[in-house]
């Protein structure tokens, strides 16, 4: 355990700062590699949570699937080369006090909020309590994703369908 | 690290990821503010599920993060589908619904 404050304030250091390049760096491209790179370090966080099924989930997801769709909506609506992936931001401003607004918000209540400072012992096999309470207490949720999952299939191939 | 350090850092993320939502002008730079938003989010429920010794915060994390992969699919699909009827995915120019 006497590497976990180590591995959390590298893995801390990382997201923060692959954070700050997703939303500050010009070329949309870069934006996308920033963000996988700090899916990967909250992997590393579910990591040091001992929570090994959530980090493989989040890579195979996150960092394997969401990116990629991402990418291939950039190629389809910017010229990979040239000045037309530059973006701008703009009311720099206003973001950053709305953002800072609400971090200082959540921070002085977690401030005050009386929260756990050590984590008990695991109760066991977590990936086995997890697919265990999928399949009996959380069943119905479980059922309802296919559902979306199955709803979200169609809307996105009907709204990116070919023009007839 | 206690409990304090993981929902610190998860609020930070959050709070970059509405950075990044209220500045892009790109929509696509917009959904990935969203991402790192709903990431901050995912941490928060880690941690709180393994602080409390209790996995149906775990559980809730699949959730999230499925129901953000069909998120991601179908705004994206949205975002194809603007381009190819207006040729420009800046939310400045998206202004049809403006009276």
């Amino acid at each position: 355990m006497t590497l976990e404050p180590l591995a959390f304030w590298a893995l801390s250091a990382l997201l923060v700062g692959s954070a700050l390049a997703v939303v500050l760096t010009k070329n949309l491209f870069h934006s996308v590699l920033y963000l996988a790179l700090a899916l990967t370090g909250t992997a590393g966080i579910f990591l040091a949570l001992e929570a090994e099924f959530l980090a493989a989930v989040q890579l195979l997801l996150y960092a394997g699937g969401v990116v990629t769709i991402v990418v291939f909506a950039i190629v389809v609506t910017e010229r990979l080369v040239g000045e037309r992936i530059t973006q701008t931001s703009r009311q720099i401003v206003n973001g950053v006090i709305i953002s800072g607004g609400v971090l200082i918000g959540v921070l002085t209540f977690l401030a005050r909020a009386p929260l756990p400072a050590a984590r008990p012992p695991l109760p066991g096999d977590v990936t086995r309590a997890i697919g265990q309470a999928l399949l009996s207490r959380f069943v119905l949720p479980f059922e309802l994703l296919a559902v979306l999952f199955l709803a979200a299939l169609l809307g996105a191939t009907y709204f990116a369908r070919p023009d007839d | 690290m206690p409990l304090h350090a993981y929902l610190t850092l998860a609020a930070t993320l959050f709070a970059i990821g509405l950075f990044g939502v209220v500045t892009r002008r790109n929509t696509i730079g917009i959904l990935l503010g969203i991402e790192l938003m709903l990431n901050a989010v995912n941490i928060n429920l880690v941690a709180f599920a393994r602080f409390n010794g209790d996995p149906t915060g775990m559980v809730f994390t699949v959730f999230t993060i499925c129901i953000t992969v069909a998120e991601v699919a179908v705004g994206l699909a949205l975002v194809i589908l603007i381009f190819r009827i207006r040729r420009t995915v800046i939310a400045d120019h998206l202004d049809l619904l403006r009276g």
